[in-house]
């Protein structure tokens, strides 16, 4: 008899199957709780339809005229819509600042991770370094964006920047392309790179011919979806550049117009003006580059050789 | 494919090779070629193709392959390069704004711990405390996490033990698509559109259960507590799904399908063998969440009303300020270094704060993966 009497300060920790219980409430409960799985994911889909609905609904007007492509905002006026004007000079910021973003953070990313796959794979150094990289990946933007602004302002004595602004999203960006980048790399068998050794080849050439061809696809997913992060993202470009009505391409001068800083810029405008159909232009364009960058990664991992999972 | 790789590289690493011009690739064989370096004329070179032995074992005395470390000891260098640079980069993180701020640190006439006084334009009085800032972000967090977390659990449920096909992939995909919709595109419609559609239920809520603190209408505009907190909750919503949905999708096949085999209904299973796997994984999903939440920057700005009550306020219905709000919507009027020092002071606490909480996830994550 003492073997069966349980043991309550072990059982009470475990949830007990009661299959005892009439079968009725078993299955309500069963019912109910299946209900409540099927609301929560109409309750999260709700927000998604509503947002771009609203987005897509006051925008789409606005980026329909074909000036919204080809004219900045230096010529017209929040408040009244005689003068035309555009997000010429937001769009080609955006993709300015992405860009040297990219230029920097992607092959950064790409080395750090072939360090931890290749070179370091079960040393300590792969544990420090992987260790800071999760610390990145939960850095909030702000705090990138003061991080550059004590270095390159407060230390170094530069002047406000698009680079800045650059820089401090290439701290975003980093993490993400790293991580994903080295999950693909752990996904390429080892056969492939005993292979190529026993023919002789260098490692790095086995890296770089081998290894990389191999989960390429993989890696640009990673790329694109890390663009699609810092090309929406607003917390640096307020700090580290002013916002300007006007195109200007030059990296270095300290008013750039971005499609997010347009954004907040004009969102205190009253409803009647033609400034606050703008705001939900701007929104609608940062949309579509921000989701057809999504988008067009997951046609990539789609059509990708190595699969996750 | 193999032989294509081998010759590129013999061309590339051997310059004798290259010389030798026209040597047909066909025979490629480390040790071969490796005596290749000695040899000078292709003549001899095709002479010394057809004698060589097919399978030449290291042999004593005979010389092999001179490989060339160059390029690798720079690509290798260049790797290692990357790496310190993360590292000292998150590292410096912490010391500049450390640098930054002390200045500013040091001058404070209120503590900056349990003051929620915020002067720091010019003039005589030049104090900052954080509490109120502290108050109002973990606040608006802990409702947002409240909130987002029971619909996640939920929906990764829903998707990794009810759903596998067609519709589960789409549900899936529109979550993730919520992860995409830039943070100032949630601030624009919160405070346009959703905060103006929830006012009236924030009227009735002041008007019947004002009595209550928690209720209490503070701000008459939508930009209150609740709103941000529910921006932030669909924000952080993708990030927990997915999470969890991982945790979930590991539950090892024979726990479920012995509480299957005991008779339990697709509820008693996820109660009895899915949930308790997913324990300590949930919760890390939660807590990565929280840091997400606690971070987050323009979304809150925009929403959040302001007040000249720096009181702290414990109702939903009140407006007030967050770290990163307040250290963005100041960020214009950064000019001089003292005032500066004081935003990069709160950007250091918030900086902090997040690690923890990150740090926290983590441990839970890797003491979960160890037990199963």
């Amino acid at each position: 008899m003492s073997a069966t009497t349980p043991d309550t300060s072990n059982s009470v920790a475990e949830p007990m199957l009661d299959l005892s219980r009439p079968k009725g409430i078993r299955t309500i409960t069963n019912v109910v709780m299946t209900g409540l799985f099927w609301a929560a994911a109409v309750i999260a889909i709700i927000p998604l339809i509503w947002i771009l609905f609203s987005v897509v609904a006051k925008g789409l007007p606005v980026i329909l005229n074909p000036n919204w492509w080809i004219m900045d905002l230096s010529r017209a006026s929040d408040r009244s819509a005689s003068r035309p004007g555009g997000a010429l000079h937001a769009i080609i910021g955006t993709v300015e600042i992405g860009a040297i973003t990219g230029l920097i953070a992607v092959p950064l990313a790409i080395l750090g991770a072939i360090f931890l796959v290749e070179y370091a794979r079960g040393k300590r150094s792969a544990k420090i370094v992987s260790f800071m990289v999760d610390i990145l990946t939960g850095v909030p933007s702000i705090v990138a964006a003061l991080f550059i602004y004590a270095l390159m302002i407060g230390i170094l004595g530069m002047r406000r920047s698009g680079l800045a602004a650059a820089l401090a999203l290439v701290l975003l960006m980093l993490p993400t392309v790293l991580r994903s980048t080295e999950e693909m790399l752990k996904l390429v068998p080892d056969s492939l790179r005993e292979a190529s050794y026993a023919l002789g080849v260098p490692k790095w050439k086995t890296i770089l011919k081998v290894v990389i061809p191999t989960c390429f696809s993989g890696i640009s997913t990673g790329v694109v979806l890390g663009f699609a992060r810092v090309m929406g993202e607003t917390a640096p470009l307020l700090i580290l550049v002013a916002y300007a009505r006007t195109l200007s391409v030059d990296p270095m001068s300290d008013t750039i117009g971005t499609l997010p800083t347009m954004i907040n810029v004009g969102r205190d405008v009253p409803e009647k003006f033609v400034g606050y159909d703008r705001v939900w232009g701007a929104a609608l364009t940062l949309i579509i580059i921000v989701m057809g960058l999504n988008l067009i990664a997951r046609a990539i991992a789609a059509s990708s050789k190595v699969k996750n999972k | 494919m193999p032989e294509k790789l081998w010759s590129e590289t013999a061309t590339d690493t051997e310059p004798g090779l290259t010389a030798a011009g026209h040597v047909p690739s066909q025979p490629a064989d480390p040790a071969n070629t490796a005596g290749s370096s000695t040899v000078e004329s292709p003549l001899e070179q095709k002479t010394n193709l057809v004698t060589v032995e097919p399978t030449p074992a290291p042999v004593p005395g005979v010389k092999l392959a001179k490989v060339t470390k160059g390029p690798d000891r720079t690509f290798k260098a260049m790797t290692q390069a990357a790496g310190f640079l993360i590292v000292a980069l998150v590292a410096f993180i912490g010391v500049f704004l450390v640098m930054q701020a002390a200045g500013s640190l040091a001058r404070n006439q209120a503590n900056f711990f349990t003051s929620t006084e915020w002067v720091v334009q010019g003039g005589d009085r030049f104090a900052f405390g954080i509490l109120g800032l502290l108050w109002t972000t973990v606040f608006t967090s802990i409702i947002a996490l409240l909130i987002a977390v029971p619909i996640s659990m939920g929906i990764a449920l829903l998707l990794t033990q009810f759903l596998r096909g067609r519709v589960g992939k789409t549900i899936g995909f529109m979550i993730d698509l919520l992860a995409a919709v830039p943070s100032i595109i949630y601030g624009l419609w919160g405070i346009k559109v959703f905060g103006q559609a929830l006012l009236p239920g924030y009227e009735w809520l002041n008007k019947n259960l004002g009595f209550i603190p928690l209720f209490k209408q503070e701000i008459s505009s939508a930009g209150n507590v609740m709103t941000a907190s529910l921006v932030l909750a669909i924000m952080i919503l993708p990030i927990i799904t997915a999470l969890s949905r991982d945790i979930f999708e590991q539950t090892p096949r024979d726990h479920i399908e012995a509480a299957l085999a005991l008779g339990a209904t697709k509820w008693e299973v996820i109660r009895t063998a899915v949930l308790p796997y997913g324990r300590s994984g949930t919760i890390a999903a939660s807590m990565l969440g929280l840091g997400r939440a606690l971070g987050e920057t323009v979304a809150v700005m925009i929403i959040l009303s302001s007040t000249q009550d720096k009181r702290i306020s414990p109702s939903l219905l009140s407006g007030g300020e967050t770290f990163a709000s307040k250290i963005a919507s100041a960020a214009g009027e950064f000019d001089d270094a003292r005032k500066t020092g004081a935003y990069i002071a709160a950007g250091l606490v918030l900086f902090v704060v997040t690690f923890v909480v990150n740090a926290v996830a983590r441990v839970i994550a890797d003491r979960g993966k160890a037990k199963a």
